[in-house]
């Protein structure tokens, strides 16, 4: 039986090879990278560096889906991040906002650290209201959705904050070893989760509380830190991306920014072969996801197909994925229905 | 068995009387703080300004109660509205334009639950597809702002019946004729009965024999025609189309429903107190409009406050009546 199995990657796998087939017949150089300014240049490396947000996000996601949760509050947290960062690049002082593009030197500590520590909080506080107060993921976290909008347009006064810092634009736009730093911040926190989840034994623990939750709270794992742990992680890289996002663009729109990229984060996730009902995840399926949305993205801009058609693909696609990955579809093709087995721990 | 089942509605019932003691309050405040508050018109005002929401509310709520989600809602409003823009400037027949666009949503809606229920796939996943679809055509349509000059629209939106120094609009009565209907469907029908087995147990419905696949696959088709006639009653207001309209509102759609006291994890919600949470949201936007002093950003906060409020009080109650939790 484990012979015939088809490991659930290969199916995001396979959607990503055809897209990037399409490309290699119809899009000239999309392949071609060539070194521009000591970095490398490319569509490949540009959807490197545009899919670190969301592949930021998609990760941490990935270990709240898979407790059975869902964080549909990251986008939020992301502009609450990002107005604070910007924030602190003006010192905490809006009034002189109308002379966008002044220098002011705050400490790249401070920019950084203030935003990601008030993420955590924020995490955090999904993460009590989820594990001690007892409510469920969607609603816990759909109360920071609509509040936390609502305080970051309140932090920012509803004005687009826009700041000139070479420092912290680094996080943003920086290449380093000829790749884009954001891509590099993401491959820190799939390390970061990893690590985490491989060297200690939280992987075994959150497959055990999606699984069940009573079940594994009975066998002896403290269900609640678990979960607060694996909010409290969201939180942390909901605000690491709103400091790339903002960073990048040198302001932050509290009223636009991050607004929808909860559910582009869920969507990765998802296509990458993880279940929503939670037990099992897949990182490298997450990964491989969000890499398939932002290159259809990418793709539809270099092929010069206009961008209002650039929704209609992603939603073809989203559903050809959805019934290429469902159990229905195996059984039309004979197939039996493969277990996921997780790299993590298995033994659930 | 009966006796204990007649136990359990009356307490059950206790989330919609609290939401309504919480709207009488909120409806209190705003009475002794600002003159005119309590007049026929603020009053009126509140179910025409808040009938589009309302109305998608109702489709959600059924979509709740069966135990899944509907985030394209939002979409299909905005594409509805666009749909009668670009048709009646195309110069089509009203009837023929109302006709296409109600079919859209309600078609949407049927091939989503379809989707859901042949594939097993997530609602959340498949009715996101839905958004996408839905925005990417609306925007395909036209990237702008459509205006809509048929007289037939213009001259809608002055319709009323007068009470006192206020009007029942025609999107207040679209509205409440939508609530009269949702409630009839969810207590007087075969199908309303239903759609509450399926989400208490889905298992257990199976194997009671109920039409599981045709309720799923109804209840996405009946949101889908909520939020296009949503769609249709938008035109009155904006009279245009725009690809970007009703952003986000399938999440005041859905804080509409869980304020009213519709469970998530579906099997428990009213049609009544989802009318409750539509008009909590909205009393709390005209109260921060009569105040004037606090910005527009305070009425996230707050609409964000009250979902907690709720969800406490909720949980307060259940704790202790009943320990049973069910996975989302």
């Amino acid at each position: 039986m484990k012979g015939r199995q088809i490991p659930r990657i290969a199916w995001p796998l396979f959607a990503l090879g055809l897209i990037l087939l399409f490309n290699l017949m119809f899009t000239d150089s999309f392949f071609a990278i060539t070194i521009k300014d000591g970095h490398l240049f490319g569509s490949l490396i540009d959807i490197l560096r545009r899919s670190a947000p969301t592949l930021i996000m998609a990760v941490a996601m990935t270990y709240v889906i898979a407790t059975g949760g869902i964080d549909i509050s990251v986008g939020s947290v992301l502009a609450i991040s990002g107005s604070i960062a910007s924030l602190v690049v003006w010192g905490g002082n809006t009034q002189y906002l109308t002379s966008a593009g002044s220098q002011y030197y705050a400490p790249m500590l401070s920019i950084i650290l203030i935003p990601l520590v008030a993420s955590i909080l924020l995490g955090a506080f999904n993460g009590v209201m989820v594990s001690f107060i007892g409510l469920q993921p969607f609603i816990a976290t759909l109360i920071l959705m609509t509040a936390g909008r609502g305080l970051a347009q309140l932090l920012t006064g509803g004005k687009v904050l826009n700041f000139r810092h070479a420092g912290f634009e680094f996080v943003g736009r920086g290449y380093l070893f000829g790749l884009p730093f954001p891509f590099l911040l993401a491959l820190g926190v799939i390390v970061l989760g990893t690590a985490i989840t491989r060297l200690t034994p939280m992987g075994l623990y959150i497959q055990a509380v999606g699984g069940n939750r009573s079940a594994s709270n009975f066998s002896g794992v403290n269900t609640r830190l678990v979960l607060l742990f694996v909010y409290i992680f969201s939180g942390f890289a909901a605000g690491l991306s709103g400091l790339v996002m903002t960073s990048d663009i040198t302001g932050a729109d509290a009223g636009f920014m991050g607004l929808y990229m909860e559910l582009d984060a869920i969507l990765a996730v998802v296509i990458g072969g993880t279940p929503m009902e939670g037990g099992k995840y897949n990182v490298g399926g997450t990964v491989i996801g969000v890499l398939i949305i932002q290159t259809l993205t990418t793709t539809i801009l270099t092929k010069g197909i206009p961008t209002e058609y650039t929704l209609l693909v992603k939603a073809i696609v989203v559903v050809v994925v959805l019934i290429i990955q469902s159990n229905k579809m195996r059984e039309v093709m004979g197939k039996r229905q493969g277990k996921m087995m997780v790299k993590g721990g298995s033994a659930i | 068995m009966s006796r204990k089942r007649l136990f359990q509605i009356s307490r059950r019932d206790m989330p919609l009387v609290a939401t309504f003691i919480v709207f009488l309050l909120l409806y209190a405040f705003g009475g002794f703080s600002y003159r005119n508050f309590m007049t026929p018109r603020v009053f009126l005002n509140l179910l025409t300004d808040n009938a589009v929401l309302g109305i998608t509310a109702v489709g959600m709520t059924f979509v709740i109660i069966s135990g899944g989600i509907d985030l394209s809602v939002g979409a299909v409003i905005s594409t509805t509205a666009m749909i009668v823009a670009v048709l009646t400037k195309a110069g089509m027949n009203n009837v023929f334009v109302i006709t296409i666009a109600l079919l859209f949503g309600t078609t949407l809606g049927f091939l989503m639950g379809g989707m859901i229920q042949y594939f097993k796939t997530p609602p959340f996943i498949v009715t996101l597809a839905g958004m996408f679809f839905a925005r990417g055509l609306g925007y395909v349509l036209s990237l702008g702002s459509v205006p809509i000059t048929h007289p037939f629209y213009t001259n809608a939106s002055s319709i009323g019946i007068r009470i006192g120094n206020g009007k029942l609009s025609m999107p207040a009565m679209a509205l409440l004729a939508m609530i009269l209907i949702g409630w009839f469907i969810s207590r007087r029908t075969r199908f309303g009965r239903n759609v509450f087995a399926v989400g208490g147990n889905e298992q257990s419905a199976i194997l009671m024999g109920l039409p599981v696949t045709q309720t799923k696959i109804a209840v996405y088709t009946f949101s889908g025609f909520c939020s296009a006639v949503a769609g249709f009653i938008y035109t009155f207001y904006t009279l245009s189309g725009y690809g970007l309209a009703a952003m986000g509102l399938e999440m005041e759609a859905i804080a509409s429903a869980v304020i009213g006291g519709t469970l998530m994890t579906g099997g428990y919600g009213t049609i009544l107190g989802t009318l409750l949470g539509t008009l909590i949201q909205g009393l709390i936007k005209s109260i921060i409009a009569f105040n004037g002093q606090f910005s527009v950003f305070w009425i996230k906060l707050f609409t964000g406050g009250m979902l907690l409020g709720f969800i406490l009080l909720q949980k307060i109650f259940v704790y202790g009546t009943k320990s049973r939790r069910k996975k989302r």
